[in-house]
């Protein structure tokens, strides 16, 4: 073992760079991405229209059940999306092992923290609208 | 942190002042860019959605800060850059998934296409929410 005479290049390559999980990422950046093609546009248009509406058409917006779940659809693919993409920048620019690894949590966190937020607003207005 | 030291021996890929600047390298870094302005613009979007469950009074402030000749430039920049992701992204797509798109005269068109359509596709939406 210790002399490396049996051991392939592989040995040493597991684990690191590109031997990690570089396929599973593309696949899941790649699938979010075609579930934004369709969110995406029919969010630029409701949100446009409900930040020019006024609190109470937009909280009724908000609140209607087709909107509730294509908002959190939405939140929840733009923030995985992102989460992905944002990883890879901190990979690509970021050399040193702790700050890389700080950062790569925080990223996780923050995004996590995000889509909860966005997914708990939603709810509440959805409920709101019921009462 | 890997035990063994790089093999200095094997090449280099060319460094980024070799290369002569060309479209579809700029669409690429602006794909980039555009990427961590949204992550960033996401953050944004989340604090309105948050103002619009609080309440009248939290509401009203963020109200102020969009329609605001700052909100409106940050409103406009985050189009572009939604709308510029977008485009570019669908191209990526196409390159990865069916494998068109590759020819340089062709590439270097939906480059150019990408920007058009997000500058004046922005300027289309932000047209639109003052005049309709």
């Amino acid at each position: 073992m210790s002399s490396g005479k049996f051991t392939t290049p592989a040995k040493n390559a597991r684990g690191l760079g590109s031997a990690k999980s570089g396929t599973e990422h593309y696949i899941r950046q790649r699938v979010s991405a075609i579930a934004l093609i369709f969110l995406v546009p029919w969010f630029m248009f409701s949100i446009i229209n409900a930040m020019g509406a006024g609190m109470d058409d937009a909280q009724a917006w908000a609140g209607q059940p087709l909107n509730a779940i294509l908002l959190i659809l939405t939140a929840g693919a733009a923030i995985f999306h992102m989460r992905l993409g944002m990883q890879v920048v901190i990979e690509d620019y970021i050399e040193k092992t702790g700050t890389r690894s700080a950062l790569l949590i925080l990223n996780s966190f923050a995004c996590i923290a995000l889509f909860v937020t966005v997914a708990l607003s939603v709810l509440k207005l959805w409920i709101g609208a019921g009462a | 942190m890997s035990g063994t030291p790089r093999a200095d021996t094997r090449p280099l890929s060319p460094h980024l002042q070799i290369w002569r600047p060309h479209l579809t390298m700029a669409a690429s870094i602006t794909h980039r860019i555009t990427g961590v302005a949204l992550y960033f613009g996401t953050f944004l979007i989340t604090a309105w959605i948050v103002a619009l469950a609080t309440g009248a009074e939290c509401y009203s402030t963020i109200e102020g800060l969009v329609t605001a000749w700052y909100g409106q430039i940050i409103m406009y920049l985050w189009a572009v850059a939604v709308l510029y992701h977008f485009a570019n992204g669908i191209r990526h797509l196409l390159w990865d998934g069916p494998n068109i798109g590759f020819e340089p005269k062709t590439a270097s068109a939906v480059s150019l296409f990408n920007y058009v359509f997000a500058f004046v596709g922005a300027a289309a939406i932000m047209a639109a929410t003052i005049w309709l």
